[in-house]
């Protein structure tokens, strides 16, 4: 079968990249590209999504369903999860059942999910990984706005005179999007680029300003830029009378707290003249645009932060035209759609809040009376729910909450009591997997067929390239399934995403008027799309409706905001500090971020052997100062503790550049990325405090007391093996890391085993036919290969007493070659590639000179003689018993 | 008129001291050279690849007798023209054929004589020991006419023989007095890999043996009838418990002695060997020895390469340059039988405060061991893979400080130079706190170390070197 290509999108974050798939189907195989004509990323991809292909593998797939890990028939699983659900609504009412969704899903797996629950359940407890990077945002824009809208779209970066990015790195996070803002940067050096962010990170490459901004003090650098506006008269007064309500209060608030541009910066732990020169930036020009992302967002007031922001574009007028605007970038590919779908606890459908005329409505459109009456349990609050019983069945999917939320040692505890844990996964075996009672193999992003919203309301479709992996089915298909076994088969009769599309489409559009209630979130344009059209749908912004045909690029140019007036809200804003200050005990702010080439907890990025070079590790980031007050050393391996639970990490003290350390004394950082099945002591989750905004109920994963101690490694272990081995019980600390044709174990422990090199050789799991190769020095190293009868390395395990193993790179390029040469198994327990040039099989054995030493010798110094030789090399000039050969050699030359 | 320079004994120490005077000042001595045995002058060290057929008399030969004439250097060779007495007060020696010589320097190298064990049936027809062109021969027409020869001696010399004796088609059986082959050179691991190396080329062991008497055969005729045509032939060997073993050769390898007779007669001071200071000069100043025959410092040689330092040491003091001492040093052992590959040196038995690296690839037959004290290389074995062998050697001889790279000593000289070169911009960099720290601690163990004897000899320089010093 040839190839053929197909136009889908990314898996990953929120700029929702446009890919070319070129697909083929026998090999089970994909060449990734970026795609030149799809208007997010105009044929740019990031490291992460041109290894897509390699994340397809069905290794670590989940491919039929199980049922308290027995494989059973889809009938049988759907029948006992229809069942536990049944019997949990029928004895303890509709809110004893809960959804737990992810941004990963696409909108139509979202649409149904939602409508069940919500619908024909008769509960709000859905909520979802959004939740946790999203819902400060969701929150701002419908108290400014009145709706979740993003004003403004791509392009505007590309037409902006100042562009702030707040807590984002996106060169990291946002690659493509950030490649974008670089461009631009470089070909209009007059554009200023200020980054706030308490850390020096990559994307203060491209800054004329970095403010590194103390953890949590947004608000107040906000506050205090209205305030520099109102005092320099940089308003836009037209703007601000004319379309916007609560002005004069919010600039109260922001005078009060933040009354001088020196006040400003002593509360932002900033130096008052960079404070000074953004402020006079942002003034200069209304063309601005702010991105902001998690920083802003994971945050007990993270609401307040996005609404501070808006509030000094509001105040500009700097919102709805080309080059401006308050901009909310997304961590996830379709967190856009589930916030379009309603997707959250706290939001019914459809851009539709919890109100009687909406409840009313959706229960007229969906034909059911039983539409939930009130918000449902968020994500944390979900989860405490579960942990103290009132939640008694809970259907995870397309999400791993063990590893990603705070306090996440328990949320593994309350799911490990519940009674009924259902998990979708398209991964076998992920931390929250383990604990399911039923497990439904899940298609993967290479076999979803559906649609997402980037960060700038861009629909684009997600194609399938290949059939469904097993038995694996589409998420949209088991919620239906599990909803007809509840009785509700008419309601989710669906045989294809198009039609779910479409009634979604139509849902939009439904009594949107001002009649009925006006919202923003439209595409009832799309509202009778059929299947062919729906598999031809190009990339575009919604609304797209009747005053809309082709979509909108942005909104709120001249007003006309969703709020009953149509005018926008100033929010007034009175800072606060982070939930939990430090204390003696617990001295330093834990900060939690992403790195650049894994995503979320690494199920299918760490698939991918490139994108686990970059780091290998979970770390910890931390202020020289900081590091040598605690004696600690870089590159150790450090416990990270606070009230709530602990991690290990290596330590990385940052580096000072130029004067700048990368991060600000007293806070250090940890990725969010590693999992227990990847890590033993790796994740963060259970390190981070389960602090919520008290108006969007977002955890405040950024900002965590801890404190910092020496994990005192009496070893570190290295284990290289082609087939995954059990992981060494000795050895507390413990990462794995797939590389190519071989799995790298990181280790260390606390007590050394009694014979060394005997427990390093029970790491390998050798088979019996298998050589080993042995090196033992009583110093503290010990290292141990095995290669099998074809002369393919099979493992390799090193264990030293001091922290000086060989860096793994080239020990794990060994698994990609079929046999080992003789160099290169000489050199092998060095963990070095062979050093020197070969010098071929040796002549001279009393020097040790080889035969191709010798010839290049005769050639390049014209050497005629074995006395000749001799005089050059040695060779022959002791024994003498090579002269014969030498003599043999000269011949031939 | 050329001061008269006259060297008895034409192997392979006296013939490299010839090459470094010619090539360093051919025209400071008129030479005369005797020797006993009937050529130029060969590669001793290549009779077991002579033996065992790998190599022939003429691949074997250093230097013909077109050579000594050449260079202008009387040649007396054969066995009518062996040295019978050295008379110092007249300044002569005296050959079996009645030659006289007068020389102003004398050099003795007269080399060693193979051990017999003091046991009866010695001197039965048969039994012999391998030393020169002559054994070879003989063992090689043994090995036409009979099936079985025992080696007497699992030492280097033995060992060779065996495997030759073995290639020679005979049923070849090593008696050895202890449990390992070549004891003196490998420890326990090395030395039972070894033995089942050469058990899988067809040789036998008889370990732990104590030989205490050979006895005649009743069946077999002479070896060699026109020389030993009154004595009766070997049979077989006795043992200490009680054993016996059949033989119809048996090559006695038990170790050499200085051939210290001449000099003894001569009245020159000798111990167990002629005693010689550091130029190689013995208690009479015009005469000097050199090789197997001396006694320096207390030791005694029997492997080449210190000979050959000896060599270049006499003639750089011979031709007046007068700078470079010998020194005795470790000498690497090999052992020259087909695919075998074995090095030792130094202290390889390792004890006291000294820590051991092991390094084994089983599969490949190959096992290292690497000797530390105080952050030193003190011994090597090296067996299967024997291509460090000269760095090892290298590291001995310098005393060089090995901690900075000891991680990598295993791994050759090529990658602990790379080491090395990466080693001192990076001591500064923040992530070497560990390396930082084991200098420190060097340094502190240095300042403990006794002194290393101070060294002005230039042994391996070449000879033109010499000659622009």
């Amino acid at each position: 079968m040839s190839d053929k290509t197909i136009h889908t999108t990314c898996a990953y974050c929120g700029v929702g990249c446009g890919i070319k798939a070129v697909v083929n189907d026998d090999l089970r195989e994909v060449a990734i590209k970026g795609l030149d004509s799809h208007p997010s990323n105009h044929g740019r991809l990031c490291s992460k999504g041109t290894a897509l292909g390699d994340t397809i593998g069905l290794s670590e797939r989940l491919l039929e369903p199980e049922v308290n890990g027995q494989a059973v028939s889809w009938d049988h699983a759907l029948d006992t999860v229809a069942d536990g659900f049944a019997k949990a609504i029928e004895q303890y009412g509709p809110d004893s059942v809960a959804f737990y969704l992810s941004g990963q899903f696409l909108t139509e797996d979202y649409y149904v999910a939602n409508k069940l629950m919500k619908g024909f359940i008769g509960s709000a407890n859905i909520d979802t990984n959004s939740r946790l990077c999203m819902s400060s945002t969701v929150s701002g824009h419908k108290r400014a706005f009145g709706t979740d809208t993003v004003p403004g779209c791509y392009e505007d970066f590309e037409q902006a005179e100042v562009i702030t990015l707040v807590g984002s790195n996106a060169a990291w996070c946002h690659p493509v999007l950030f490649q974008r803002i670089r461009a631009y940067k470089e070909a209009n050096p007059q554009v200023k680029i200020v980054v706030i962010d308490p850390r020096r990170t990559q994307t203060c490459d491209i800054a004329d300003l970095h403010l590194p901004i103390a953890l949590g003090a947004d608000n107040w650098l906000f506050n205090g830029l209205l305030s520099h506006l109102a005092q320099t008269d940089q308003l836009d007064h037209d703007y601000i009378e004319q379309h916007c309500d609560g002005f004069e209060s919010s600039l109260a608030a922001a005078q009060a707290a933040c009354p001088s541009t020196a006040t400003t910066a002593q509360k932002c732990g900033l130096d008052q003249d960079d404070v000074a020169t953004f402020f006079n930036w942002f003034g200069q020009t209304n063309k601005t645009v702010t991105l902001f992302s998690q920083g802003v967002n994971q945050s007990s007031s993270g609401t307040d932060k996005v609404n501070s922001i808006i509030n000094c574009h509001l105040a500009t007028g700097s919102i709805g035209k080309p080059g401006t605007g308050p901009f909310s970038i997304t961590g996830q590919p379709n967190a856009m759609g589930g916030r379009e779908v309603g997707g959250l606890a706290n939001t019914l459908a459809s851009h539709m809040e919890f109100s009687p005329d909406n409840i009313d409505r959706l229960q007229r459109f969906w034909g059911t009376d039983k539409v939930a009456a009130q918000a449902g349990l968020t994500a944390v609050e979900l989860f405490n729910a579960i942990d103290d019983g009132r939640i008694k069945a809970v259907w995870i999917m397309a999400t791993n909450p063990v590893v990603s939320l705070p306090d996440a040692d328990k949320v593994k505890a309350a799911l490990q009591k519940c009674p009924l844990v259902v998990v979708s996964d398209c991964i076998a075996n992920t931390d929250t997997a383990r604990l399911a009672h039923v497990k439904f193999p899940a298609t993967g992003w290479s076999e979803k067929n559906g649609t997402v919203t980037s960060s700038e309301r861009r629909i684009s479709r997600q194609r399938n390239l290949f059939p469904p992996a097993g038995q694996a089915k589409h998420d949209w298909w088991m919620i239906c399934q599990v909803a007809k076994r509840l009785g509700h088969s008419e309601a989710f009769d669906y045989q294809h995403p198009s039609e779910i599309f479409s009634e979604h489409a139509r849902l939009s559009g439904f009594e949107n008027s001002s009649d009925g209630q006006l919202r923003d979130f439209d595409i009832s344009a799309l509202e009778n799309i059929s299947e062919q059209d729906y598999e031809q749908l190009v990339p575009f912004q919604w609304p797209m409706n009747k005053e809309y045909p082709q979509g909108c690029q942005r909104l709120f140019a001249n007003g006309d905001f969703f709020t009953p007036n149509r005018k926008a809200r100033f929010v007034a804003i009175t800072p606060r500090a982070p939930a939990n200050a430090p204390t003696p005990q617990y001295p330093l702010r834990l900060n939690t971020g992403r790195i650049r080439d894994q995503w979320h907890t690494m199920t299918r990025t760490g698939l991918a052997p490139q994108l686990n070079q970059h780091i290998k590790e979970p770390f910890i980031e931390l202020h020289p100062d900081d590091a040598s007050a605690l004696h600690l050393r870089d590159q150790q391996l450090v416990s990270i503790t606070s009230r709530w639970g602990s991690m290990l990490a290596r330590l990385n003290i940052c580096e000072s550049i130029n004067g700048v350390n990368s991060i600000r004394s007293g806070e250090c950082f940890a990725p969010i990325h590693w999992t227990g099945e990847l890590s033993r002591h790796g994740r963060v989750g259970p390190v981070v405090n389960p602090v919520v905004d008290p108006i969007c109920f977002q955890p405040e994963s950024k900002h965590t007391p801890v404190q910092i101690s020496p994990y005192q490694a009496v070893w570190h272990g290295l284990l290289l093996t082609r087939q995954k081995a059990p992981w060494p019980d000795e050895s507390e600390y413990l990462v794995e890391s797939n590389g190519q044709q071989h799995t790298l174990l990181t280790l260390a422990g606390q007590s050394l085993p009694s014979e060394p090199l005997e427990q390093i050789t029970s790491w390998l799991n050798a088979a019996e036919d298998w050589e080993l190769l042995s090196y033992q020095d009583p110093q503290g190293h010990y290292r141990i290969a095995a290669i099998d009868a074809d002369g393919k390395l099979q493992a390799i395990a090193m264990l030293s007493t001091r922290q000086d193993l060989p860096e793994p790179g080239w020990l794990g390029q060994q698994f990609s070659k079929d046999s080992l040469d003789l160099r290169t198994r000489t050199a092998l327990l060095s963990g070095r590639a062979p050093a020197g040039e070969d010098i071929g099989r040796i002549v001279c054995a009393c020097y040790s000179v080889g035969e191709k030493t010798i010839c290049k010798a005769i050639q390049d110094e014209k050497l005629n003689s074995c006395d000749a030789i001799g005089r050059q090399l040695k060779a022959g000039t002791n024994c003498g018993s090579c002269i014969p050969e030498l003599k043999a050699l000269l011949a031939k030359a | 008129m050329k001061p008269r320079l006259v060297l008895i004994g034409n192997g392979m120490a006296g013939a490299k001291l010839l090459e470094e005077l010619v090539a360093t000042a051919p025209d400071l001595f008129d030479i005369t050279v005797f020797g006993n045995e009937p050529y130029g002058n060969y590669n001793r060290i290549m009779l077991s690849p002579l033996l065992a057929g790998d190599k022939s008399l003429d691949e074997i030969m250093i230097n013909d007798r077109d050579w000594y004439q050449s260079h202008g250097i009387t040649l007396n060779a054969g066995p009518e023209k062996a040295i019978t007495q050295i008379n110092r007060s007249s300044r002569q020696v005296h050959s079996a054929d009645g030659t006289c010589c007068r020389y102003d320097r004398l050099i003795i190298a007269t080399g060693s004589k193979p051990f017999m064990l003091p046991i009866p049936g010695i001197d039965l027809n048969g039994v012999m020991s391998f030393r020169d062109i002559s054994d070879v021969e003989n063992m090689i027409k043994a090995s036409e006419r009979y099936k079985t020869a025992v080696v007497i001696g699992a030492g280097l010399l033995g060992l060779e023989a065996a495997m030759g004796l073995r290639t020679r088609g005979m049923d070849v059986t090593v008696v050895h007095s202890n449990d390992i082959p070549l004891n003196r050179q490998l420890d326990q691991e090395a030395g039972e890999l070894l033995k089942q190396q050469l058990s899988e080329k067809g040789l036998r062991f008889k370990m732990n043996a104590r030989t205490t008497a050979i006895l005649p055969s009743e069946q077999h005729a002479d070896l060699n009838g026109d020389l030993q045509d009154k004595k009766q032939h070997v049979g077989k060997l006795q043992f200490s418990d009680g054993s016996e073993l059949q033989a119809d050769l048996v090559i006695m390898a038990i170790g050499i002695r200085p051939n210290k007779q001449l000099a003894e007669e001569a009245r020159i001071h000798c111990e167990k060997g002629i005693v010689v200071s550091d130029n190689l000069q013995t208690y009479d100043p015009r005469i000097y020895a050199l090789g197997e025959c001396i006694q320096h410092r207390g030791g005694t040689f029997g492997l080449v390469a210190p000979l050959y330092d000896q060599a270049k040491v006499l003639s750089n003091h011979l031709c007046e340059h007068g700078v470079a001492r010998y020194y005795s040093l470790p000498t690497a052992t090999k052992l020259k039988v087909t695919g075998i590959n074995l090095f030792s040196v130094g202290n390889f038995i390792g004890g006291g405060n000294s820590e051991t690296i092991i390094y084994r690839d089983k599969q490949a037959g190959i096992y290292k061991k690497l000797i530390i004290e105080d952050d030193r290389l003190i011994g090597a074995i090296l067996y299967g893979d024997t291509q460090e062998g000269p760095f090892y050697n290298e590291l001995l001889d310098s005393t060089e400080d090995i901690e900075p790279f000891r991680q990598y000593l295993m791994f050759g000289r090529a990658l602990c130079d790379e080491i090395k070169a990466t080693y001192e911009p990076k001591r500064s960099n923040k992530t070497n706190i560990y390396k930082a720290n084991a200098n420190l601690k060097t340094n502190v163990k240095t300042k403990a170390k006794r002194p290393v004897e101070p060294k002005t000899r230039n042994l391996q320089d070449s000879p033109s070197t010499h000659k622009v010093a």
